[in-house]
């Protein structure tokens, strides 16, 4: 038997890397799942590389319409000077594309971050007190839930900018209707983790040792509330690119002379199509698909990975492993032994240390 | 009572099963070999991760995806004819055993029940499952087999809903479901862990009536010492993953012959062990301290949980009356839902008193302001029932632990209070460094005395510890009470201590309270109430309680059922 002055170190951590959020999440996946994540990741690495290199990346500027040679001239077909042809207004189509990726980024950067603090700061308000607020709120944002995100994007479209909105106005227009669409979305969330973790027992702890309401709110709540925000943040950026894309496209978008929108370009190349112009629709279109599917891909493996059900796993060999030390596992037999994986996923470091190792317990 | 010329029901051969976890792979059961006869009842006991539960999963076949089993489990029908390897057959025909040669009684009889279907159907349901039955055969079956298993009334109690039987009746049905279609083997894991001890001493009955008159084999799991004296014929003792001694009941509970059971069954708390100690400390005690004001009076304390619009509202607690003086520890024993938790909880603020007095350090709590009682709430610790969720995941034991000192501003920070910190972790002999780590990092005895430290950081002049050891196995919750008793000693702080087993209370308590649907049925020091119990519910709960000793439970058995008749 030990003393119980013995040097017990604490597991070592693993180092800072490796813990970020979707680094940890790629280095646990495998298979298929790492797969998905990847291609989602590249997908939307891809993505914002553009859109940060767009004056490097992009031949032309995305209101340009004529070089030192003279006009680009309307509709040319890929190849030579313009590497995916020019639209019917006269653009280079490769230029808009890559552009756009640019006005997309800024309006999800707007709208998430709009939406994010007032949800999260609702939802912890309304599932922590309770009472007439949290029933008033919750009341309104089931009422927000069947206000249809475009409807109300036309209209914020036309209040801020009277409709033919500049860069600034077809950003904000698209923004912020996502955002009162969201802001449900985060409240919804925060508020049942809330409610959940009012009733556990490090909060009623917290209550008995007389900490303010405060305190447990940020101390205790909040950050084991926000966990499954990076997943509804991933769906809620795409869904974002989609109602700008669909603003442009019925033409409530952003004039081709301030920003290049993909589903501007879309529209106009409505006409082109029939004509068996195919270049001016498939490029912006191919782009809206691809950061969409890319950005989903990413929030789909990210919540298949959070949960210990949905997560695949190498097999094990058939005689590997050590046994599991006794008495590691709180709760009960059937609440987690070794076949609740609930816990064993929070005892990461079976292996390396021996949670026995206490002195006191293993005399 | 077996009949040895038929072969073992079922017979375990080299058994390894290995899950894949994040933290890579995890053997949970090593290497085990088990058998059993027809008709015998095999108690499998372990602690919790011990490998006891996915060894008898593995009879059903019921491993989840991320397992890998091998070695060999045959599976025998009742009659013989009839044997396969479990962990080789098609899923069609593992379907086919489950329920005919083998079948399974679950913890959580509530959980265990479908409740949008009446118990006759879901017992239909398994009998349909196994052959062509119709409708009125299924139901006449169904009748018979919940009139066997002691349902009054079967006829009309058959198209009843779960929620309409009470625990010990829905684990009734529960074992009726696994009986109906007769098979060889019931595998019951943890039968009678969620329900009351009164319960208890009935569905034990039960089960062993199942192998008296149904012939039925039983694999028994549970880390109940009490429960397999009560039952079993034969006992497999499992330590991390491996079965470490296995010898008939009787022999194994009078000469234990590994060190792991010898170390077990000395942890069994048992009645009396606490009445020597606690008489020796009230002899201690000045005469002048009963005179002292008491640090907690219950006067004709109500509590009434609201209820829904119309509905009159539950009174969880009605009309109880106690006293804590200074120093000294109170008992509360009682079943679920005797109103035990509530009064704790009233006591530390958390639940409002509707009726009657309760004062707290001389302030009165009914009715009483949050700002008013901050100052009073640095002088009472409190304890946790689950070790696992009473800490903030994300902060360190240090902070958690710094939390109060905090809160009341004794330190600055968690930082400044580290010193205190360190004090109190090796005040409940936790090494200080594990101050550093966080709470999942901790096992559940480990992060239960924490709890006790975050509790005496201020060292309050009352505790309150709501179960604090039920969660912990047995030879965890052994060293986790004489902490307790030690700490209390050397602090002297009153405290109230709250739990479903007597035997538990019995260790630390100067005087115990048993409470019964509310009311304060009898009230005592530890050699009156547990020597000479003058109530029927007292009398009775202690009646119920297993010893672990299969002579004196069989004894005890009896006394039971007298008392039982008697009422």
């Amino acid at each position: 038997m030990t003393t119980l002055t013995s040097d017990t170190t604490r597991p070592r951590k693993a180092p800072l890397w490796t813990r970020l959020p979707v680094v940890h999440q790629l280095r646990q996946s495998v298979g298929l799942q790492r797969g998905m994540l990847v291609a989602g990741l590249v997908i939307t690495g891809v993505f914002i590389l553009t859109a940060v290199f767009a004056p490097v990346l992009a031949p032309y500027g995305y209101s340009q319409l004529r070089d030192d040679n003279g006009p680009f001239g309307a509709q040319q077909p890929p190849g030579g000077e313009h590497l995916l042809g020019t639209t019917v207004g006269g653009y280079d189509v490769l230029s808009r594309v890559i552009w756009g990726s640019q006005t997309a980024i800024t309006v999800m950067v707007v709208a998430v971050v709009l939406s994010i603090f007032a949800g999260v700061a609702l939802g912890l308000v309304s599932g922590y007190f309770g009472g007439w607020l949290d029933r008033v709120l919750v009341v309104v944002s089931d009422a927000v839930y069947a206000f249809p995100a475009l409807l109300l994007a036309i209209v914020m479209g036309i209040v801020i900018s009277g409709g033919r909105s500049d860069l600034f106005g077809g950003i904000l227009a698209a923004s912020i209707s996502i955002t009162v669409v969201f802001i449900p979305q985060y409240f919804r969330v925060i508020r049942a983790e809330t409610v959940r973790i009012k009733a556990e027992a490090y909060v009623e702890s917290a209550r008995v040792i007389g900490a303010s309401n405060g305190r447990i709110m940020f101390r205790h709540v909040l950050r084991n509330a926000t966990r499954t925000l990076p997943l509804i943040f991933t769906l809620n950026a795409s869904e974002a690119l989609l109602t700008l894309a669909g603003l442009g496209f019925i033409g409530f978008g952003i004039e081709p002379s301030s920003a290049a929108e993909w589903g501007y370009d879309l529209n106009k190349s409505l006409s082109d199509v029939t004509s068996g112009i195919w270049w001016t629709s498939l490029f912006p279109g191919l782009a809206i698909v691809l950061v969409v599917l890319g950005i989903t891909l990413v929030g789909e493996s990210l919540n298949d990975l959070a949960d210990p059900r949905l997560r695949s796993r190498r097999a094990p060999a058939k005689t590997a492993g050590a046994v599991a030390a006794t008495s590691v596992v709180p709760g009960g037999t059937l609440a987690a032994g070794p076949a609740g994986i609930d816990g064993l996923e929070a005892e990461p470091h079976a292996n390396d240390t021996h949670p026995n190792d206490d002195p006191f317990e293993a005399k | 009572m077996s009949a040895h010329s038929l072969p073992d029901v079922v017979r375990i051969d080299n058994l390894n099963v290995t899950f894949a976890t994040d933290g890579g792979a995890v053997k949970a059961v090593d290497g085990v070999s088990l058998r059993v006869a027809p008709g015998e009842v095999l108690a499998i006991v372990g602690e919790s991760g011990s490998g006891k539960t996915v060894t008898a999963k593995t009879i059903l076949g019921l491993l989840p995806e991320t397992a890998i089993a091998h070695g060999a489990v045959i599976l025998s029908s009742k009659d013989g004819a009839d044997s396969n390897d479990v962990l080789s057959v098609s899923k069609q025909k593992l379907r086919q055993l489950r329920g005919t040669d083998v079948s399974m009684v679950f913890q959580e009889p509530s959980t265990a029940l479908n409740p949008v279907f009446t118990v006759g159907w879901q017992i239909a349901e398994g009998i349909r499952a196994h052959g062509e039955f119709s409708r009125k055969e299924a139901r006449a079956k169904a009748i018979d087999i919940l009139g066997r298993v002691g349902i009054p009334d079967p006829e009309s109690r058959v198209d009843y809903y779960p929620h309409q039987f009470s625990g010990g009746q829905k684990q009734r049905v529960v074992i009726a479901m696994a009986l109906v279609l007769d098979p060889g083997l019931i595998v019951a894991d943890e039968p009678t862990t969620a329900l009351d001890v009164t319960v208890q001493a009935e569905i034990l009955d039960l089960l062993r009536q199942c192998r008296d008159e149904f012939g039925t084999a039983i694999v028994l799991i549970t880390h109940n010492m009490g429960v397999v004296a009560d039952l079993a014929d034969r006992v497999a003792v499992m330590y991390e993953g491996k079965v470490v001694e296995e010898a008939p009941a009787q022999e194994l509970f009078s000469n234990p012959q590994h060190d792991y059971t010898k170390r077990l069954l000395g942890s069994v708390p048992h009645i009396g062990q606490g009445t020597t100690r606690a008489t020796a400390r009230a002899l201690a005690r000045e005469p002048e301290w009963a005179a002292e004001a008491p640090v907690v009076v219950a006067d004709n304390l109500t509590i009434q949980y609201p209820g829904r619009l119309g509905k009159p509202g539950f009174t969880a607690v009605n009309g109880v009356n106690f006293s804590i003086r200074s120093g000294e520890v109170l008992g509360l024993v009682g079943e679920s839902g005797s109103g035990k938790t509530t009064i704790g909880r009233a006591m530390g603020g958390l639940t409002r008193v509707t009726g009657g007095s309760l004062t707290v350090l001389g302030h009165e709590m009914n009715g009483f302001k949050e700002r008013a009682f901050k100052k009073v709430r640095s002088d009472i610790g409190f304890v946790f029932q689950d070790p696992a969720s009473s800490f903030n995941p994300l902060l360190t034991i240090a902070e958690c632990v710094a939390e109060p000192l905090v809160v009341h501003g004794r330190a600055a920070n968690a930082g400044a209070a580290r010193k205190r910190v360190n004090e109190l972790l090796e005040a409940v002999q936790l090494p200080r460094a594990y101050g550093d780590r966080y709470p999942h990092e901790l096992s559940g005895g480990q992060r239960q005395r924490a709890s006790l430290a975050r509790g005496l950081a201020l060292e309050p002049s009352l505790l309150i510890a709501d179960e604090p050891t039920s969660a912990l196995d047995v030879s965890v919750q052994a060293k986790v009470l004489e902490l307790f008793a030690e700490i209390q000693a050397e602090f002297g702080f009153a405290a109230l201590f709250i739990s479903h087993d007597l035997a538990v209370v019995d260790i630390l308590a100067d005087r115990i309270a048993v409470l019964y649907k509310g009311k304060l049925v009898e009230e005592g020091t530890g050699a009156e109430v547990l020597g000479a119990p003058k109530d029927a519910y007292t009398q009775r709960l202690l009646a119920s309680l297993p010893v672990p000793d299969p002579a004196t439970q069989a004894l005890r058995r009896d006394e039971l059922r007298i008392l039982r008749a008697a009422e």
